[in-house]
């Protein structure tokens, strides 16, 4: 690719040229560039129908790059500083288990904190690997899971020197980041690789004054989720690869579950968003945290909200702030995270990312417009005016430390039975208990069931927060371990 | 040679002026501002391509949505008026000599710019002691009024564009804020009679319902908007458009209005079955 420079999109200039020579199809998708569907095609448009393709000598093939795919993924990499990068079609759900896979088999230890997200712990049911949690700090007033600290994670370390690798969730959901620096420097000096999932991340290789990247830390892989800040069409990822890492290999475990039938909807969003952020990144993302620098001035303005920044840090498990999260501690006006979410939604017409026990998480990006921003900042205003009380009563407690039993493979294959919630203490859970979003475990296969944990999944329920992962559509019962 | 000015109203009707000669096209930093001059309507304003004001029926727009919520208030001092930049409203208001402020929110400073120099039959009482006008977004300045206008006016544009905001349930919930104990806000309702803006209608009259104890709608006959039958919201937290109006008190003003009056003042809360369904609708 000596002629490619940022300002090239090699899958979307393919695209282009293929559909200018209109070519008659023989071939799949059945809908013929949407003449057999078009109830669909006059939903997406005809466009978008026209380049819905399949894999062909002039497009290259995602499994097995040779022309504009391998073309396109050097370019992505040179843009995030990777010896290697990937395209992603799985979602980065598919870049965190494929690099799982990677470095472990069945049976390896791999350190990783507790809150990852549950893609993480769902590769270990894959894989068969063993995981040493790491208890996050925890932030109590916030109620919030913080990043790894280092003193841990060396301990980590030290009492599993076998352990194959080590994972790191930065920054996590509300924008917090740990010392990748470090962690990275401790896990390579005992032999271990360092795993990034980076999901909430693709704007700290673009944009100023960001926490450093895992790449630049010099971690071995990374996920990035290029549809969350990147600007690409949702389910289309990045895996960064450092330079320690058999990039033939890689594809080899990334083609065990990607499809073979890429959409080059997706691939060409990749491309064309990489390019866009190599090309005006910077100015983006200036423009991103001016407004959530913006929002969050004028929420902390409100009174009782407390829209939190980079005050927060402490050199260690809160090493770094990413300042384009809106995060937004609510408890002081009386009110949980998740009711403040359903408000914004069922009053106000706003949808936020995100609302937990204690915060709300509103996403801001450069689609984002000003007079947006007044709404959401006025519509906090009143529902405090209209809904806020006293904060006295509210449980803050976020994080429960888990206890595992077994490991979450054994523990989702095994003998399990049904039991109501109540009945569940003492048990060990063979499925996940989740609020989603975040996505984030309170309950993994494998662990043993608390009465306090029991208590944690009701007030969720009570409080209108979406849980997901048990059979049990209702979250009534759960699966337990047979013994 | 014939120039029109066209305006979709509906993906199948257009409404069109034969324009005798454009005075001005430029973009500001929210939207494109174009004034033409007409043999039928005189001089108009539109933003974006949407008609705001002719010369020929603006007086029927400004004097409705100033004098009705004026006309029940019995003594009302502290007007605050968002949007509004050509200002037809500030011109109706000022010839109340009981006034003491008029603050006016305006996002676009070009439009205010504009209009001093293009239409100076409306924007003439920028001048008046009693004016001050801020250029800022109207959902960010009412944030933090409380209790402090007898009569809130909202001049709004359209419920999409720069506007949009002040279509919604918290931008009214701040207004009910800024309003003091018997405050009434009165707004651009939109139209009851193509679909589209039947139904931007039906959800701007939800949520001033939602937010006001008191909350009435009244129409008026505006030819150059589309379908030209448009509506107004009288939204309150104490007094009732008619039950609560002394139309004598008001015709003691001796201000000379051409289209308001007080029969028409009831009147114009009597509304057709068609739109009493579908404001029903959402109450």
């Amino acid at each position: 690719m000596a002629d490619l420079s940022q300002t090239n999109a090699p899958i979307y200039e393919a695209l282009r040229k293929f559909r200018r020579m209109r070519v008659v199809p023989f071939d799949v998708p059945g809908h013929k560039r949407g003449r057999g569907n078009m109830e669909l095609t006059e939903f997406l448009g005809e466009d978008c129908m026209n380049v819905d393709v399949n894999s062909m000598k002039p497009l290259d093939n995602l499994c097995h790059p040779v022309s504009v795919i391998k073309d396109a993924e050097e370019l992505a990499a040179e843009a995030f500083g990777a010896a290697n990068a990937f395209f992603v079609v799985g979602g980065t759900t598919s870049a965190v288990q494929s690099m799982i896979m990677y470095a472990c088999k069945e049976g390896d230890k791999i350190i990783m904190p507790r809150n990852v997200h549950r893609s993480a712990i769902n590769a270990l049911i894959l894989t068969g690997a063993v995981p040493v949690y790491v208890n996050p700090d925890v932030n109590r007033k916030l109620g919030i899971a913080l990043g790894m600290s280092v003193a841990q994670v060396e301990q980590a370390i030290l009492d599993n020197p076998d352990a194959k690798a080590i994972m790191v969730n930065n920054p996590t959901y509300y924008g917090i980041c740990s010392d990748l620096k470090r962690i990275t420097e401790l896990a390579h000096a005992h032999g271990m690789l360092v795993l990034v999932d980076e999901a909430h991340g693709t704007h700290f290789y673009f944009g100023e004054n960001f926490p450093v990247t895992a790449m630049a830390a010099g971690a071995d892989c990374a996920s990035v989720s290029m549809h969350k800040s990147g600007g690409s069409l949702t389910q289309s990822s990045f895996l960064l690869l450092g330079k320690n890492i058999n990039a033939d290999y890689m594809r080899q475990v990334i083609n065990l579950t990607q499809t073979t039938s890429a959409s080059y909807l997706l691939l060409s969003s990749l491309d064309i968003s990489r390019k866009r952020l190599a090309l005006g990144g910077r100015e983006i993302f200036a423009q991103t945290v001016e407004m959530a620098e913006y929002a969050r001035s004028e929420i902390n303005d409100i009174g009782g909200y407390y829209a939190y920044s980079r005050e927060l840090v402490n050199g260690d498990s809160i090493f770094d702030f990413d300042v384009s999260k809106l995060s937004i501690y609510t408890l002081p006006i009386g009110l949980a995270g998740i009711e403040v979410y359903d408000l914004l939604r069922d009053e106000y017409d706003i949808q936020i990312e995100f609302g937990d026990i204690g915060n709300v998480l509103a996403y801001i990006s450069v689609g984002d417009r000003k007079r947006d921003i007044e709404r959401l900042i006025s519509a906090l205003a009143e529902i405090k005016r209209r809904f806020g009380k006293s904060g006295s009563d509210m449980l803050t407690q976020e994080y429960i430390s888990p206890v595992v039993a077994e490991t979450p493979r054994k523990a989702f294959y095994a003998q399990k039975c049904s039991l109501p919630l109540e009945e569940t203490s003492g048990e060990v859970c063979s499925e996940f208990v989740m609020c989603y979003p975040p996505g984030i475990p309170i309950l993994a296969p494998g662990e043993l069931i608390t009465d306090e944990i029991i208590e944690y999944i009701k007030y969720a329920k009570e409080k209108g927060c979406q849980m997901t992962g048990t059979e049990d559509i209702n979250i009534e019962r759960l699966n337990v371990l047979d013994f | 040679m014939e120039l029109w000015f066209t305006e979709r109203h509906t993906p199948n009707v257009n409404f069109s002026i034969k324009v005798d000669h454009q005075l001005y096209s430029g973009n500001s930093e929210f939207q494109r501002i174009d004034v033409f001059d007409s043999k039928e309507f005189g001089r108009f304003l539109t933003l974006d391509g949407y008609m705001m004001l002719t010369e020929k029926d603006e007086f029927i727009y400004h004097e409705m949505i100033t004098h009705v919520p004026m006309a029940v208030h019995p003594n009302p001092k502290n007007i605050l008026v968002i949007g509004a930049g050509d200002g037809g409203v500030v011109r109706e208001l000022t010839r109340y000599p009981s006034v003491e402020s008029i603050d006016l929110v305006e996002i676009d400073e070009l439009v205010v710019e504009i209009c001093k120099k293009y239409l100076p039959a409306t924007a003439c009482r920028f001048d008046d002691p009693r004016v001050h006008v801020y250029y800022e977004d109207g959902v960010k300045f009412i944030r933090r009024c409380n209790d402090q206008y007898d009569v809130i006016i909202v001049d709004s544009t359209d419920p999409f564009g720069p506007g949009e905001g002040l279509f919604t349930k918290e931008f009214y919930g701040s207004c009910f804020k800024a309003l003091r104990d018997d405050g009434i806000m009165v707004n651009q309702h939109e139209s009851p009679f193509y679909d589209e803006d039947a139904a931007a209608m039906q959800r701007s009259h939800k949520r001033i319902v939602e937010s006001f104890p008191i909350s009435k709608v009244y129409q008026a006959h505006i030819p150059t908007y589309p379908s030209g039958h448009w509506l107004f919201g009288f939204a309150s937290k104490k007094y009732h458009p008619t039950n609560d109006y002394n139309g004598t008190k008001w015709s003691m003003l001796g201000i000379k209005t051409r289209y308001y009056n007080p029969r028409l003042h009831t009147g114009a809360f009597a509304l057709p079955c068609y739109v009493e369904e579908l404001l029903k609708d959402v109450e």
